[in-house]
């Protein structure tokens, strides 16, 4: 293949891949009516105000409602994934580092838990919460969120990579304790798989649609992507809801855009870790 | 501190690893292991394990009343659900709809991730880094979000390709399985990739050195060399592919605000919705576990499948 052909597909293929992007960058800088009047893909003279005006009303439509989602997001996801990253770490570390009786059942177990599509937990998830009343609170979407089989996987996978048994016994010697020598040590030799592990269930909490969609019935809970699936089925009663549904999911997928830029360096070199042998 | 200095030894054959490990297995190293272990053990049961074993009974339970309005009481039903599960043709045509629709977009996706992973792997590319985070943007917009943008993008009136739109209706019931096909892929293709990317850039460059004395092409060395090599991570990606296709939910539910042609049962996962908005719980469990089933069942054949093929 030639150099010129390579590139026109990754140019080709580059145009499908931000041009939805790029039409939400620039329908949200316009007004309901400009949507369908004007270029469809280019900026109207009044761009930049037009934007900050559907910012404005974005923010402040029912009482703040999409800051309140957002926020609720940033937790579900942000400190659902950073629990739940510590959590999978050590059950990996302890699967890769220690032999002891039931290591291998207990790991087949995780294992086959990754083959579980987190779907059909949801249904039986909701069930049991309301026997114990915690449907439609913040628990019932984050408790569950922070287990991850996969996260255990390649924590596991990692930390037998990575990890020396040498530096652990050396650590021994100094008279470390485990726990101290997993969070001081051996933490920072599994940073990039960590910081998948991270952005994989940040991510996949982030995406959740089923889990909150069941258990969630006050709008005041509800995470980003739910609340804008809401606005964007009630667009046919309440047209003005049309351009601050394009605003918000322009709004919503900068954080992630931004944490993957920020963590990109980490996560690069700990994606291949699932898929080694 | 003796029986440290036994175990420090570098020169310690690996036979004797096991049996030193054994003896040195101190309460300290067992006490840590618990401690690790344990807060992921019991999230586990009670957020994946409990669940499956609550649906499963929830499954072979029945709803019976006492005359027309008395009071609803459940009783042991036995197979029932699963008789009705089975006899629930709406249920069937959404399964048959998701395998059709996995059986032609997993192909297309892992195909098109597997070339662009080569091709940011060749000697080819420039500007391979602005590649590379253009083709995975697209991963950092949930599928509903994805579900709204792309809905807008295939609807007439707002489409900025407005020709294209006007006259092929992709949001009719023809195309709109295919339209949810070209969201997912969007959304997945440049996560694919990376994984395989990220396969590729561990293999040896001496391989291709050896392979390009012999006289071998770039073709031929990504043919022969670099595709068997990251086998691996095209299984793991296509298990997970497999996984996300049986669990098709967010895409269509959202679309079904643009298009009419996306019933309430339309996929497996929407109708498991659908019967528990009714609500019909046990029903709706039985949908669950045949699912779950369904796609653990696939998903390990496929593994299986493959890795026989791997080592022959």
């Amino acid at each position: 293949m030639s150099r010129s052909a390579a590139m026109l597909i990754m140019g080709v293929f580059t145009l499908y891949f931000l041009t939805p992007i790029w039409w939400l960058l620039t329908t949200s800088t316009k007004t309901g009516g400009e949507i369908t009047s004007t270029a469809p893909l280019w900026f109207t003279a009044n761009s930049l105000g037009t934007f900050f005006d559907n910012l404005g009303r974005l923010f402040t439509y029912g009482d703040g409602l999409f800051g309140r989602w957002l926020l609720n997001s940033a937790l579900y996801a942000g400190v659902g994934a950073l629990i739940g990253t510590i959590i999978a770490a050590m059950c990996g570390y302890a699967l890769a580092k220690y032999e002891f009786r039931g290591r291998e059942a207990i790991f087949n177990v995780v294992l086959s838990g990754v083959l579980v599509p987190a779907t059909a937990l949801a249904l039986p998830l909701f069930l049991i919460f309301s026997r114990v009343e915690l449907t439609n609170t913040m628990l019932a979407v984050f408790l569950p969120s922070l287990v991850s089989p996969f996260g255990v996987y390649l924590a596991r996978i990692y930390a037998a990579a990575s990890v020396p048994n040498e530096l652990l016994e050396a650590a021994r010697l100094d008279g470390s304790g485990e726990i101290r020598t997993f969070f001081s040590l051996s933490t920072r030799l599994m940073a990039p798989a960590l910081v998948t592990i991270f952005l994989f269930q940040f991510v996949a909490i982030w995406n959740n649609f089923f889990l909150p969609l069941i258990m969630l019935r006050d709008q005041a809970l509800f995470p980003v992507t739910l609340g804008l699936y809401a606005w964007n089925s009630q667009i046919s009663q309440i047209p003005e809801l049309r351009s601050l549904v394009i605003v918000g999911a322009l709004v919503s997928i900068v954080p992630l855009i931004i944490a993957f830029l920020a963590l990109q360096r980490f996560w690069s070199s700990g994606l291949g870790a699932g898929s080694v042998k | 501190m003796q029986e440290m200095t036994v175990i420090s030894t570098p020169a310690e054959s690996p036979k004797a690893r096991p049996a030193a490990r054994k003896n040195r297995s101190s309460g300290a190293q067992r006490r840590a292991v618990a401690m690790f272990i344990a807060p992921f053990a019991v999230l586990f049961i009670a957020f994946y394990a409990i669940p499956i074993v609550y649906a499963v009974i929830q499954s072979l339970l029945t709803v019976e009343r006492e005359g027309t309005f008395g009071r609803p009481q459940q009783v042991f039903g036995g197979l029932v659900q699963y008789e009705q599960v089975f006899q629930n043709t709406a249920f069937w045509q959404s399964v048959g709809r998701v395998l059709l629709f996995g059986a032609v977009q997993v192909p297309i996706m892992l195909g098109l991730a597997l070339l662009f992973a080569l091709l940011l792997d060749s000697p080819l590319l420039r500007g391979k880094k602005f590649f590379r985070l253009a083709f995975f943007a697209p991963y950092a917009v949930p599928g509903v979000i994805a579900a709204i943008m792309w809905g807008f993008l295939y609807s007439p009136s707002l489409s900025p390709f407005g020709p294209v739109t006007s006259t092929i209706d992709f949001l009719g019931a023809d195309l709109v399985l295919w339209a949810i096909a070209n969201i997912v892929t969007w959304v997945y293709v440049g996560y694919n990739m990376l994984i395989i990317y990220a396969s590729l850039l561990a293999i040896p460059h001496e391989i291709y050195e050896a392979a390009r004395l012999d006289g071998a092409s770039n073709i031929q060395i990504a043919w022969r060399i670099k595709i068997p090599l990251v086998v691996p991570a095209i299984i793991l990606t296509a298990v997970f592919s497999i996984i996300g296709t049986l669990q098709l939910l967010a895409e269509p539910q959202t679309l079904r605000s643009f298009s009419s042609a996306i019933s309430s049962t339309y996929t497996p996962n929407l109708a498991v919705y659908t019967t528990a908005s009714i609500p019909n719980y046990n029903l709706a469990a039985a949908f669950s576990v045949v699912l779950a089933l369904a796609t653990f069942i696939l998903s390990f054949v496929f593994l299986k499948a493959t890795q026989r093929k791997v080592s022959q």
